[in-house]
Order: structure tokens, then C-alpha cells, then sequence
């Protein structure tokens, strides 16, 4: 299944003016993130596995990252989700901030120059986007707050791919919810 | 200048988020050790707020739906299970005299040592309705807060075993550290070593034993219990039990703890609101004894209507009921003996099966019946000499067929 995704990825170079800048309405802007940290906090209740593989946030702020394309939109809108999650633990709040900040640049500075519509190259980017947001997760939490933290590369691909599979179906949802500029 | 201002103007703009987070994250680190989210408390206001209605609503809907197909569309087996329970009840008299008796005889010597004894006095039940939604902060959300008296710090457990404890406290909902999450500390001993240590959750959200010298015997399936030294949780209460032993950091034992609460499907819990501290007292409380309670199940009974309308205040309240109760329903068919020929006979029946029980010796104090005289309570009128031995606690419970169910 991997290796056809892989194979099958038309991860190709546009130009400025080929690639669509997308916006969203403000009940979307504002629902789809809040729906989706209400999700992550509910879910586990009844599996608890849940929270340990899956990160909607994390998939709501790369989609809106790549959907808009602009930098400073992309790293805020990260910022915003991660900090709102963050507010939901107990543990200091900006771990998930700053995570989920430089995924939110990073997915949309790829969005500028890559096309990432189609379901390989959405995969990919969101499976590579896992592991960066695991790494800075994980180097503020055991750098920053000396949090005890275990990295296990076999759970973060594990999870990687596990998100990123939820995530090309998510994004094909929310992708009705777009209003071209 | 302003050309490289707006050449770079994303990447600028993302230093400076990035460096203001990682200052208000040094800021809480340097002000709370890292784990203190009182100090924020404003800010995670109001995304609690912002979440935690829908939580409420379908935690409420579920509920709902729950107990109604449960309570009306779901009734296949109940009355087997209600025998089953009824069953489980006898049993669980008989154990409780076995423990009164026990317990007892720990308050008389807690007496004697001017011991001082934690009581839970008052619990608020609470219904779990959010998690963190992250494997990195094991927290729990429940529907009671300020408004229903729960205070930080305070001890949540269910009927299995402890939870955790309240960490911050909004107007109408509670964060509560599970004992699963690194950040967790509980004081907790081994029930029969009496070995203790500290109770710690790990990344993996496991939880482990800490503080145990590796050159003790720890065996696996041992009771976990709270000791009480983190003056949160009162002594005693269950924690899980030991599933793993191995060699830790230094000289320490690395034991792994089964929680005694499912920490992953919690439903309902109860937060431990008040609880008292009171010189430990031996009250001489009327005593049932395990023969009563047996005697009591014998549906041929005989008894004296005097002797019921005067019982004695140790015997327990069912025993003269059910004794009328049978002598109602034999009427006739046997003549009025001593009202504790069923006792004796009941204790004989209890202990018939291992020979230990208060009928095996039918002619000593211990088997003397209570209600030779009626006007004092058993304990009074037994001898001093057969209280260690009374036959709550010799008498096992009986689970072969003595029950007439």
C-alpha cells in the first residue's frame, strides 16, 4: 500500500501563479479547529488509544496551512490550535504551541511551491509532518521543561502513518468547505 | 533595510512567535517547576469553557441512551442475577462480621496506642467527561468544580481503587492528574510486606513502584495500597496490584503496578471532599455474630415470640424477624425450644464442612448461644475468654451449598 502510494506521489514544481489560494468562512475557521480539539478530548473517553496515535489538531492546522499558502496565516493558525491544546493539559502551555507553529509555516511554504491536492502527495506530507512536529515536540518538552520522554521511531511512523491516512480522508472532507479567492 | 525586512518577512514574523511561546514557556517553568497550571489558570479558562459544554451534553445524550436501553430494553438475565447477588449478600454478612470483629479489635488496640485514624467522612460523585486528548498529559476532566465544593489537591478514586487527584479547579468542572502520568506521585505500600514506596506514572502511561529496596521480596500479585504519607489520599485505600518485578535505577526495585481502577474507561468517580482525623476509640458496639446471621437463613427456626419482643440488642435486627418469621411459618409443626437451637445448628451446618467453624464445639464458651440471656448483649453475655476466638472468626464462609437459595 506504501510502496504504491510512494510511486504513485506527482509531488510536481508550480509557479506562483499556477498553484489556488483557498480561504474559509469564519464559522469554519473557527468550528473545524474548536470540533476538532473537542474530538481529540472526547474520543479517548471510549478509546484510549486514541490519543496516543491519532493528532486532529495537528491535521486541521496543515490542512488550513496548505489550503491558504501563506506563511504568516499557516504559522499563526498552528499557533493558535497548538495553544489551545495546550490549554486542555496540565502541562505548560506552548509545547504544542511551538510544535504546531513550525508545522503550520512549513506546511504552507510547501503549499507555495508544491502541488499537494491530490491524495500521494497529501499523504506524504502529512506523514512527514508528523514526524517534524514529534521531533520539536520533543526536543522543547525534554530541552525546554526536562520532561521525561521516551522516542520511539517504530510508534512515530507507526502514528505517522496512521495520521496520515486519517488525514487524506479529512482533508477531502474539508476540502468542501473552500471558497476560491 | 526594508527590502531585507520584507524578503524576510515570514521567517521573521515566525522567530517572533516562536520566541515569545518559548518565553512564556520559560516563564512557567522558572514560576511553577513546570507543572503547576494554577498559575495559568485565566488562560486555560477559556478553552475549558469553550469545550467542556459539549463534553457535558454528549457525555449527558450517551447517558441517556445508555440507561435507557439498559434499564428497559435490556433486561435479559436479571433475575438470575439478582439470585447470584442475593446469594453474594450472604455471604458478604458473613464476612463483614468476620471483619467488625477484626476491626474491632484494631480499634481497641489503636486505643491503647493513642493512634490517630483518617475517616473519610464526605464524597462527591463525579462523571468523567473529558480526557487532554494527548498521551503526554494524562488528565481527566469531571462535571464538578468549585460550585460543588471540590478543592485542589483533593483525592478522586472509584470503588475498584484511587484515580488521582484534583489539580485545578474551574466554577463547574475539575482537572484531574490520573496516577498514570509522569507528573503523578503517590505514596503506597505493599499490603502484606508493608514495604513502601512511591507510585509513579511513566511516558507510556504505566505505573510503577519506586523506592524499593532491590534486595526485597516483592511478590507479583501483591495488594498495592496508598500509605497515606502524601496526605492526600487516606491509608488504606486499594491501588492495584503488582504485575512486575525487575531491577531499577540504583538499588532500587522497578515494580509495575495494575491499577485497580480501569484508568482508561473512567465513567464515574467519586472526589473525597472532607475527610476527618480523630483519636482512634474502642466503642463496644453490639456484636452480630456469624451464627445469627446463619440462623437466620434456616427457614425451620423455631422461635419464642417473648423472647423476640425482647431480643437482645446484639442480635441482629433480621434475627428475631426471621425467627418469627419461621416460627410463623412452622406454627405448630414443632414445639417452641430455646431460641438458639437454630444458631447452634446453623453454626453446625457452617462449620459442618471444615470443623473449625463456632458449631464445632458446641459444648464450649464460644458456642455458648447468645440468647441464654436474652437481656444482655452477646458480647456481655459470653465470657471475656472467648472473645479473641468468636466464632465470626473462626467460622468460614460458607460456599458449599449451605445456602438454602
Amino acid at each position: 500500500m506504501m510502496g504504491r502510494i510512494l510511486t504513485s506521489v506527482p509531488i510536481t514544481y508550480t509557479s506562483g501563479e499556477q498553484v489556488e489560494v483557498y480561504r474559509f468562512s469564519f464559522p469554519i475557521t473557527v468550528g473545524v479547529p474548536l470540533l476538532a480539539l473537542f474530538v481529540q478530548a472526547f474520543i479517548p473517553l471510549r478509546f484510549p488509544r486514541f490519543a496516543v496515535y491519532f493528532d486532529l489538531p495537528l491535521l486541521v492546522t496543515i490542512f488550513f496551512a496548505m489550503a491558504r499558502r501563506s506563511p504568516i496565516s499557516g504559522l499563526l493558525t498552528g499557533a493558535v490550535i497548538g495553544l489551545a491544546q495546550d490549554m486542555l493539559g496540565h502541562n505548560p502551555i506552548g509545547l504544542y504551541g511551538i510544535a504546531k507553529t513550525v508545522v503550520g509555516y512549513g506546511a504552507s511554504s510547501l503549499g507555495v511551491k508544491l502541488d499537494v491536492e491530490n491524495a500521494g502527495a497529501r499523504f506524504l506530507v502529512t506523514l512527514g509532518f508528523y514526524l517534524v512536529h514529534a521531533a520539536v515536540y520533543f526536543t522543547v518538552a525534554h530541552g525546554l521543561v526536562n520532561m521525561t520522554q521516551t522516542w520511539s521511531w517504530r510508534y512515530g511512523v507507526l502514528a505517522g502513518v496512521a495520521n496520515a491516512f486519517v488525514g487524506v480522508a479529512l482533508f477531502f472532507v474539508l476540502d468542501k468547505f473552500k471558497q476560491r479567492t | 533595510m526594508e527590502s531585507v525586512l520584507g524578503r524576510y518577512r515570514n521567517l521573521i514574523i515566525l522567530v517572533g512567535v516562536l520566541f515569545l511561546q518559548v518565553l512564556g514557556l520559560a516563564t512557567q517553568v522558572k514560576r511553577s517547576g513546570g507543572n503547576d497550571a494554577e498559575h495559568t489558570r485565566l488562560i486555560r479558562i477559556w478553552m475549558v469553557g469553550a469545550i467542556t459544554p459539549f463534553e457535558r451534553g454528549f457525555v449527558w445524550i450517551g447517558n441517556g441512551a445508555g440507561g435507557l436501553w439498559h434499564n428497559y430494553a435490556y433486561l435479559r438475565g436479571v433475575r438470575a442475577e439478582n439470585r447470584q447477588l442475593k446469594a453474594q449478600i450472604e455471604q458478604m454478612r458473613l464476612q463483614q462480621v468476620r471483619l467488625s470483629e477484626d476491626a474491632a479489635q484494631a480499634r481497641r488496640l489503636q486505643t491503647l496506642l493513642a493512634f490517630k485514624e483518617q475517616f473519610i467522612s464526605r464524597t462527591v460523585a463525579a462523571q468523567v467527561i473529558g480526557a487532554s486528548g494527548s498521551d503526554l498529559s494524562r488528565v481527566v476532566y469531571i462535571d464538578k468544580g468549585e460550585n460543588a465544593g471540590i478543592r485542589r489537591d483533593m483525592a478522586v478514586m472509584t470503588a475498584d481503587g484511587i484515580v488521582g487527584k484534583v489539580l485545578v479547579v474551574y466554577p463547574s468542572v475539575s482537572q484531574v492528574l490520573v496516577i498514570n502520568d509522569q507528573s503523578s506521585g503517590v505514596g503506597a505500600m505493599l499490603e502484606k510486606t508493608r514495604l513502601q514506596g512511591v507510585l509513579r506514572g511513566t511516558a507510556s502511561g504505566e505505573v510503577v513502584l519506586e523506592r524499593v529496596m532491590s534486595d526485597e521480596q516483592v511478590p507479583v500479585g501483591e495488594t498495592v495500597l496508598t500509605s497515606g504519607g502524601d496526605q492526600i489520599f487516606p491509608k488504606g485505600l486499594p491501588v492495584g496490584t503488582v504485575a512486575k518485578v525487575g531491577n531499577g535505577k540504583d538499588l532500587f526495585l522497578n515494580i509495575k503496578v495494575k491499577p485497580a481502577a480501569d484508568l482508561s474507561k473512567l465513567e464515574e468517580v467519586l472526589v473525597l471532599v472532607e475527610k476527618q482525623e480523630k483519636q482512634a476509640t474502642a466503642e463496644e458496639s453490639p456484636r452480630v455474630r456469624a451464627a445469627d446471621i446463619l440462623a437466620q437463613r434456616l427457614p425451620s427456626v423455631p422461635d419464642k415470640p417473648a423472647v423476640s419482643a425482647v431480643a437482645a440488642p446484639g442480635t441482629a435486627p433480621g434475627t428475631a424477624t426471621g425467627g418469627a418469621k419461621a416460627a410463623a411459618a412452622n406454627a405448630g409443626s414443632k414445639p417452641a425450644t430455646t431460641p438458639n437451637t437454630g444458631a447452634s445448628q446453623a453454626a453446625k451446618t457452617s462449620a459442618g464442612t471444615t470443623g473449625t467453624g463456632a458449631g464445632s464445639k458446641p459444648e464450649g464458651p464460644k458456642s455458648t448461644p447468645t440468647n441464654m440471656s436474652p437481656n444482655l448483649p452477646p458480647a456481655q453475655a459470653a465470657p471475656k475468654s472467648a472473645k479473641p476466638s468468636a466464632p465470626a472468626s473462626t467460622t468460614q464462609p460458607p460456599d458449599d451449598g449451605t445456602n438454602p437459595h
